[in-house]
């Protein structure tokens, strides 16, 4: 009934709440050994679908499979969740010591106090919070409060380990040591994780799978190349930070590429298509280059426009440039090369980008929220 | 003034003495009230836990209820446990009209809603979250509660010192289920009345004084316990 290697399987998860579906999943399933990142906006229900198949939220339909074993009837539920740890955005310790709190869950289990001792301590100093131990819970940063948080859910050895947006709420420096530990922690112990973000460079980082979710439902689920470079749709294509996305018509194809009108320029894809059909091209702003002379006309298949440079809006560390060159495309370009090109708003420019670096969706475009057919 | 300063100085003599009598009332007093104390923890926190954990309809109706049962007219709760316990009333085979255990039941009535009341408070004052995070730990449903009981113990600790604090210096109940019987049910609110009275202001002062000295270490607990700093 379960594939092989697969530990957590969810079948057709339906959750409702006064009257608003937020949660409908046909199929989900978690692989032993992976870290699955769950991405999407804020209301996706990625937190909805960590609580469900925590059980802590009652689906109103659906199964869940575990080990391939039918959670309800297969296992108690309260044995289901011994099974699984949970670590919310907010650190949620008890008002004791950090000791005594990263102890609770091993507590609760009746385990030994001499066996808690050890598996604690080894937590504690896992996280670089060895020094903390006595401390109540209550004087603690919100970083260490966070380590606490998910020292106490490492501490019971969880075979799914459900994190929902941990680093969520600590401030840039703190939550870039946390990732890096969480991250090392994650690699040697090969805890089968699922992880909850909005932030798609987290996601990247620590996941081997990426599930992008939006409405209720999921959308895409593969490993971060696929859903970087072949989002299945527009929405998914915005939120992993595809910034140009142009539909056009295929006008002529040849062998292995083929050419796209848009607003009647032509750009050239790699790729198999029919002529007349209608395609949506997604441009990766970093794959886009800008120059003020003429391209070489060397490279191969080099789609090359020239426009005008309509809005530039600093992003940090790098700069986002808005093109017209009868469709509008978007580039990155970090700060240096914006000083060399010294580039102005209203200032006529080329822009280039391979054809291999175009992403070529062939969907229905009326629904990008429903379930589609991958391209 | 001779009358403050006489009775002053007598009832510091009645303190320093341990004059039997007054070491008597003050000892039924602590009993009474303590044990009354105890049963209303017992009843309100489990009660009010129940109630701040679930959800049914008509939930609302019931915490007003509660509320306004802090705030119950120790009169009144004395007139309807008279009622109960009268010889031919609904519980009058029991025969404890009169009695020490009177007043138990009627103080516990009184301090019962102060305990649910500020336990639900508490409880309810925990962040949704802890439930679940607490479930998701691997707790049991009783450890879950148990949990979420020992999280809340600061204000669970103001709920004992508010239910003591108001049945040790409640007369009307008292005195109405007790019938302030000198050496059987009579206590420091009750002998302070009858003494007054009776114009015995030395005795009435050493009653007072010992109330007051209660009350003040319940404040004094009290307050340490809401100025501590908060929890994040």
């Amino acid at each position: 009934m379960t594939e092989p290697g697969v530990i957590l399987e969810a079948k057709n998860l339906l959750v409702e709440r006064a009257g608003a579906r937020l949660l409908d999943i046909p199929v989900f399933s978690v692989n032993k050994g992976e870290v699955l990142a769950l991405i999407g906006p804020n209301g996706a229900g990625k937190t909805t679908l960590l609580l469900t198949l925590s059980y802590l939220m009652k689906p109103r339909a659906g199964e869940l499979f575990f080990s391939g074993l039918r959670v309800g009837s297969g296992y108690l539920l309260s044995d289901y969740r011994r099974k699984l740890a949970m670590v919310f955005q907010e650190a949620l310790l008890f008002d004791t010591t950090v000791y005594k709190n990263v102890a609770s869950g091993l507590k609760f289990r009746g385990m030994r106090r001499e066996e808690i001792q050890t598996r604690v301590t080894e937590q504690l100093e896992l996280f670089g919070i060895g020094h903390l131990r006595d401390r109540s819970a209550r004087t603690l940063s919100g970083g260490e409060a966070q380590r606490t948080s998910l020292a106490r859910a490492f501490a019971t050895s969880p075979e799914v380990l459900l994190l929902d947006e941990p680093f969520a709420a600590l401030d840039p420096p703190t939550r870039e040591s946390l990732v890096q530990d969480v991250e090392q922690v994650l690699r040697r112990a090969h805890t089968t994780t699922i992880i909850t973000t909005h932030d798609r460079s987290e996601a990247l980082r620590l996941s081997t799978r990426i599930a992008v979710m939006n409405q209720g439902r999921i959308l895409q689920v593969g490993t971060p190349g696929e859903v970087m470079y072949h989002p299945v749709d527009e929405f998914v294509a915005a939120f992993v930070g595809i910034e140009t996305i142009i539909t056009g018509e295929v006008v002529r194809v040849q062998a292995g590429t083929f050419t796209v009108s848009v607003n009647g320029k032509e750009i050239e894809a790699v790729g198999n298509a029919a002529g007349g059909e209608i395609v949506t091209l997604c441009i990766r702003p970093e794959n886009v280059t800008l120059s003020c002379d003429v391209f070489g006309s060397g490279a191969s298949a080099l789609n090359v426009f020239h426009g005008t440079i309509t809005k530039i809006t600093a992003m940090g560390l790098y700069q986002k440039v808005l093109i017209d060159c009868g469709f509008s495309l978007v580039a990155y370009l970090t700060n240096r090369s914006m000083e060399r090109l010294a580039l102005t708003e209203g200032q006529e420019i080329n822009a280039a980008f391979k054809a291999t670096g175009i992403h070529v969706m062939k969907i229905p475009q009326t629904d990008p929220a429903g379930q589609s057919p991958a391209c | 003034m001779d009358l403050i300063l006489e009775g002053i100085k007598k009832a510091f003599w009645l303190l320093i003495t341990l004059d039997p009598e007054v070491m008597g009332i003050t000892i039924l007093s602590l009993k009474v009230s303590g044990a009354a104390t105890l049963i209303s923890l017992f009843l309100g926190i489990a009660t009010g836990t129940a109630v701040a954990l679930s959800h049914f309809p008509g939930r609302k109706i019931v915490v007003s209820l509660i509320n306004t049962g802090m705030g119950l007219p120790p009169v009144v709760v004395g007139l309807f446990v008279t009622i109960f316990l009268w010889r031919s009333g609904p519980l009058g085979f029991l025969g404890v009209l009169y009695t020490p255990t009177a007043m138990v039941v009627a103080q516990s009535v009184i301090a019962t809603p102060i305990v649910m009341g500020i336990t639900l408070a508490a409880i309810q004052q925990l962040p949704r979250r802890l439930r679940l995070q607490i479930l998701a730990l691997g707790a049991t449903r009783f450890q879950m509660i148990w949990t979420l009981i020992k999280e809340a113990k600061l204000p669970l600790l103001a709920a004992v010192m508010a239910g003591f604090g108001g049945v040790i210096s409640e007369i009307g109940a008292s005195i109405m289920v007790g019938g302030n019987i000198k050496g059987y049910s009579r206590v420091l609110t009750t002998a302070t009345v009858m003494e007054t009275g009776k114009g015995n202001f030395d005795v009435a002062i050493a009653l007072s004084i010992i109330l007051l000295v209660l009350t003040y270490l319940i404040n004094l607990v009290l307050t340490y316990v809401q100025q501590r700093e908060r929890p994040r």
